[in-house]
């Protein structure tokens, strides 16, 4: 169609084009959130389903986390425990340790005199008074022998080298619980992958659900705009942006959420991690996690707005 | 500028609303689609307007069978379309103001000059200072003017109206026509739906008559000129 002669258009401006495409795009950002704000309650609802949803795997890569803190912080559950003959007396565990820290395999050796092992064990066990009880003191010259290599298959190896010893009553490796612990974490991790896969989806169901009645509530407007001219892109612009927001708000949200429920673990933890002499203590969740958190949520906003708009703005068929 | 060749129009469950209908109108004109309720004014204008498509024959817009026009392409098409539609179709929610900026919106044209295009539109109407209410605060007539309004904002080169004034007083009805007329002056081309037939009449205006989905008569007026306007 030629122009008519009244169409003066002026010079579409390369620069004032882009500047208008920004601005198009902030005031539509700004005007979903607007519209989010005007019916408060359906809004906080979606965004509190979401953050509930974003929470649950949250939750459980904290417990990866502190659970690697947690086996971390038992550098010595590796450790190699060798109780010597009892007639062995502190002045021969003394030569042995001397010959046991020249071997490569061995990072440290400790010795621990039956008067430390004894105190040491009444603190810890509670069993204070039955030992005073027995009158003679019942344990052994310990040596602590910390492994160089902590794989638990080299304590192992080197577990069953010390008992050969002429010296050793026992040589006992406590590495069992750690490899079970590991392995449940490793379990743990694996959940906390599918958890996020399962309720990523449904962040994206949540949304895409949202925007679909938003989209039939707003039929007749969209029909007009589409009638003037507005492309599926300009008609889907607003309803990305809401997507977007509740993402975005109920990745905040599921952080609020984490961060409460750790804050009512605390104590607890604090309390257990006290009796045990250890210095443990609970991590949040960090800042990058944080942003990692609200990201993920306006991007699964993002997607289920945008799956919701593509299907049903094209059945608004004109 | 528009061509309709062979044109029928079926309604789903329905007659013919267009029976192998043929009519054009030429780049810079202007005429009134005339005829009884039902006589398919509307339709033809959809037809145009890719609202509805055609069940057989051929549609040409500015040179280009509608029939070619992909999904994709018609909102760029409809740029070009200033329509008037007969029950206004404006955002309740949206201020006067808002509604006319519409088009400007959406082809992207800055704030600043949207601002002044629609000034101006809203002018032209008569509807100045009435720019911040919402179309629920007007009467019909005033919102079939912002509708109106909307329409022209973006000066596109062809104009179509579905009974623009079939709700204004005789008055006010002439000056909108007067309005459309201006538009054509400086090269619009206009095609209006209208049953009133004295103010066609009063206006000079070119005529092209349907009853039941046929063009009957294509009636020049002596001022028109010799062009032809009507069956083809
Ligand atoms: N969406 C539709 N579905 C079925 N039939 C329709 C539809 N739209 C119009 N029709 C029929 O097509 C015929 C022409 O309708 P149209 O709206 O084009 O008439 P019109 O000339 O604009 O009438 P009016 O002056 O009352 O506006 C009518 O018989 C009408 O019933
Ligand atoms: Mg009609």
């Amino acid at each position: 169609m030629p122009a008519p002669r009244s169409a003066s258009r002026p010079p579409a401006h390369r620069a004032g084009r882009v500047r208008g495409y920004f601005t198009r795009h902030a005031q539509n950002l700004v005007g979903a959130l607007g519209r989010l704000y005007d019916q408060p309650l359906a809004s906080l609802m979606t965004v509190a389903v979401i953050g509930i949803a974003l929470a649950l795997p949250a939750s459980l890569y904290l417990l990866v986390v502190n659970g690697r803190a947690l086996t971390g912080s038992l550098d010595s559950a590796a450790d190699v425990s060798v109780y010597l003959r009892r007639e062995i007396s502190p002045a021969t565990a003394e030569a042995l340790a001397g010959r046991l820290r020249e071997r490569a395999d061995i990072a440290q050796v400790r010795i621990i005199d039956p008067e430390e092992a004894l105190a040491d064990f009444q603190r810890l066990s509670g069993f204070g008074a039955a030992l005073d009880a027995l009158g003679e003191n019942p344990l052994p010259v310990t040596l602590v022998v910390r492994p160089a290599h902590r794989q638990p298959a080299a304590a192992a190896a080197l577990a069953g080298e010390l008992q050969d010893l002429p010296e050793t009553e026992l040589a006992q490796i406590d590495t069992e619980w750690i490899t079970r612990l590991d392995a449940l974490l490793d379990i743990v991790r694996r959940a906390v992958a599918l958890a996020t896969a399962i309720l990523a989806l449904g962040v994206v169901i949540i949304v895409g659900n949202t925007i679909r009645l938003d989209i039939q509530n707003r039929r007749a407007e969209i029909e007009i705009i589409k009638l003037i001219g507005a492309s599926d892109g300009f008609i889907r612009r607003p309803f990305l942006y809401s997507g977007f927001w509740y993402g975005l708000a109920g990745g905040l949200f599921a952080a609020l959420l984490v961060d409460a429920a750790l804050w009512t673990l605390s104590g607890a933890v604090g309390n257990v991690a006290g009796l045990y002499d250890s210095t443990f203590a609970l991590q949040g969740l960090s800042a990058g996690t944080v942003l990692a958190l609200i990201g993920l949520g306006a991007l699964l906003g993002w997607l289920g707005s945008w799956i919701a708009a593509a299907r049903h703005m094209r059945r608004i068929e004109l | 500028m528009i061509r309709l060749q062979n044109v029928v129009k079926r309604y789903p469950g329905g007659r013919d609303a267009l029976s192998n209908l043929n009519m054009h109108l030429a780049t810079g004109d202007m005429a009134f689609l005339t005829g009884p309720s039902g006589a398919g004014k509307s339709t033809i204008l959809k037809l145009i307007g890719l609202i509805e498509r055609p069940t057989r024959g051929q549609v040409v817009i500015g040179g280009e069978a509608t029939s070619r026009i992909s999904r994709r392409r018609i909102p760029a098409f409809r740029r070009r379309i200033g329509m008037v539609f007969q029950d206004h179709k404006l955002l309740a929610d949206r201020s006067v103001f808002d509604n006319v900026a519409l088009p400007l919106v959406i082809a992207g044209v800055g704030h600043r000059e949207t601002a002044r295009r629609v000034r101006a539109a809203v002018d032209q109407v008569g509807l100045s200072g009435k720019e911040k209410m919402l179309p629920a605060m007007l009467s019909t007539g005033e919102q079939q003017r912002v509708g109106i309004a909307r329409a022209v904002v973006a000066t596109p080169p062809l104009l179509i109206a579905d009974e623009p004034t079939g709700n204004l007083d005789p008055e006010l009805s002439f000056e909108i026509m007067r309005l459309f007329k201006r538009f054509n002056e400086v090269g619009v081309t206009v095609l209006i739906a209208s049953h009133d037939l004295a103010l066609i009449e009063r206006l000079r205006g070119r005529r092209i008559s349907l009853r039941e989905g046929h063009v009957v008569a294509g009636y020049e007026p002596a001022a028109a000129g010799g062009r032809h306007a009507g069956p083809t």
